[in-house]
């Protein structure tokens, strides 16, 4: 891999940028292959990273059936923290917030991870109590946090109103997580997909998966639009398409696909620096370099697979917002889209073996998976490793359905689901 | 948005209805007789096709009663809506 530093940065800058070296190869697929990652967004390309760095597998395809950094990976709020309630939640995204504290340096690229902190707030008592109880569950386990009063709060967050006017969504306090933050989204789908080539990964994109074979309960390979590949190992790591994949190994997920929307504003000056969320309300704002005002939403109610939403969940987002931080109220906005995001139950992934010989899912991270892109495929990597769950993904089972041990993150998570 | 045709009050606004996720979920007749298995998938599995789902909606601001509907999830387009109890339109799928 040729190394990215101010040495090259200034060799190119010579010849105005336009010779830089391509990041990645566009390989055509081998005939086989000992593990294929389907999706080649930023979980399906950690597990592949990690199958080769951590469990020496690198004969590794990672499918794409569009382009690296076009799926979700590309479309999310780039917000990451590890706060969740539970301990099993705790577990994974904790391990997924200390890999992106080492990411940039490990693999020579600029994830732009800034920890300018996580806060979560409350608008009544109930979210008060149930914020004090996870600021403490998140202690013991080992995950930094601490409440904050209103006025802690608005000295954070000078643009957002505490005061006795706001009677809609009152600020009563909130949680922060010091060591939360944003990371660039496009630099984890780009620098991964580096990673993973420098690696002897082969990053295939414009590669649908179009059929799953089996033979006797065993998987023996995939169909794809550029011909068939064996493999006796398939990862499928597919965000809000995991249900067709599902269907093709006749198998059932207890997902729903949702539209996920969110937008930018026009860029203004420096206004908040750091990232201020509102389970309660369905709304999270951050501030990117650009100046820009990036602004999350919750779900569109419906199922859809169509990337894009309704406007009535705009207008309930940005109504919320001006309430609470005024001076964003003639704001113009410059880009609104949209995701398709897989939604479990419970609110908590899927990091699972299957029925299946050779047959893996890695989904139902709904509308938070971002944040763990790197402690999920760390997990998954592991699961297909050993063909066994590691210790920290054992809980995201698919069984935990039928034993009832469903890990229920919502709202206990401020989880804006 | 979607614009919805409830069966009992005409097209209305998505705004005025509930949604209820996949429509002819029957519950158990005779629930002591499931197995885990079988429970895990009438309370959690879902069929969450790309294409036409039948699915249930709630005039929640409206005559507040339930309905059913056929809709395409990838172009969100309604085919088809039709009263509780009642057949889908183009019978079983």
């Amino acid at each position: 891999m040729r190394k990215y530093s101010i040495f090259s940065l200034a060799r190119n800058a010579l010849s105005h940028h336009e010779n830089w070296w391509q990041a990645w190869r566009s390989p055509e697929p081998k005939k086989r292959y000992d593990v294929v990652i389907i999706g080649g967004g930023g979980h399906g390309l950690c597990t592949a990273y990690y199958l080769a760095k951590e469990h020496g597998i690198t004969n590794i395809a990672v499918l794409e059936k569009g382009w690296i950094g076009g799926g979700n990976t590309g479309r999310n709020t780039t917000i990451i923290r590890s706060n969740y309630l539970w301990t099993a939640s705790a577990g994974i995204y904790e391990k997924g917030l200390k890999l992106w504290e080492d990411i940039s340096r490990e693999v020579n690229f600029n994830m732009m991870l800034s920890q300018r902190g996580v806060l979560n707030l409350g608008h009544n008592l109930q979210d008060m109590r149930t914020i004090e109880r996870r600021v403490n569950a998140n202690r013991l386990n080992g995950v930094d946090g601490v409440v904050l009063n209103p006025k802690q709060v608005k000295k954070m967050v000078p643009i957002i109103d505490i005061s006795e006017t706001n009677t809609r969504f009152p600020v009563l306090g909130a949680s922060y997580q010091p060591r939360g933050g944003i990371a660039r989204h496009d630099a984890l789908a780009w620098g991964m997909a580096r990673a993973c080539d420098d690696l002897g990964i082969d990053v295939i994109q414009e590669c649908e998966v179009t059929g799953i074979r089996r033979e006797d309960n065993r998987i023996v390979g995939v169909d794809t639009t550029r011909g068939y590949i064996e493999t006796d190992r398939v990862g499928a790591v597919t965000a809000g398409n995991s249900g067709v994949i599902a269907s093709m190994v006749d198998m059932r997920l207890p997902i729903e696909s949702h539209p996920l929307q969110a937008l930018v504003s026009e860029p203004i000056k420096p206004v908040i620096d750091t990232v201020v969320m509102s389970g309660a309300v369905h709304v999270y704002i951050s501030q990117s370099d650009k100046g820009e005002l990036v602004i999350g939403a919750g779900i569109d109610k419906y199922n859809g697979y169509g990337q894009k939403g309704s406007l009535t969940v705009i207008e309930e987002q940005l109504a919320a917002l001006v309430e609470l931080y005024p001076i964003v109220s003639r704001l113009r906005l410059m880009r609104h889209w949209a995701g398709c995001v897989d939604t479990c139950p419970d609110a908590s992934p899927l990091v699972t073996k299957t029925p299946i010989q050779g047959m893996y899912f890695n989904c139902g991270w709904g509308t938070g998976g971002w944040k763990a892109t790197l402690g999920s495929g760390w997990c998954f990597a592991h699961t297909i490793a050993n063909d066994e769950p590691h210790a920290l993904n054992e809980a995201f089972s698919l069984q935990r359905f039928e034993t009832g041990a469903v890990i229920d993150e919502h709202g206990a998570a401020g989880v804006a689901h | 948005m979607l614009y919805i045709q409830c069966p009992w009050c005409g097209w209305r606004d998505e705004t005025e209805f509930g949604y209820g996720g996949e429509a002819h979920i029957e519950r158990p007749k005779d629930p002591d007789a499931l197995s885990d298995a079988e429970w895990a998938d009438y309370l959690f599995m879902r069929t969450n096709p790309r294409g036409l789902h039948r699915e249930r909606w709630v005039h929640t601001a409206g005559c507040r009663r339930w309905f059913n509907a056929i809709r395409d999830t990838e172009t969100y387009e309604f085919k088809a809506f039709y009263r509780m109890g009642e057949e889908p339109p183009g019978g079983e799928k």
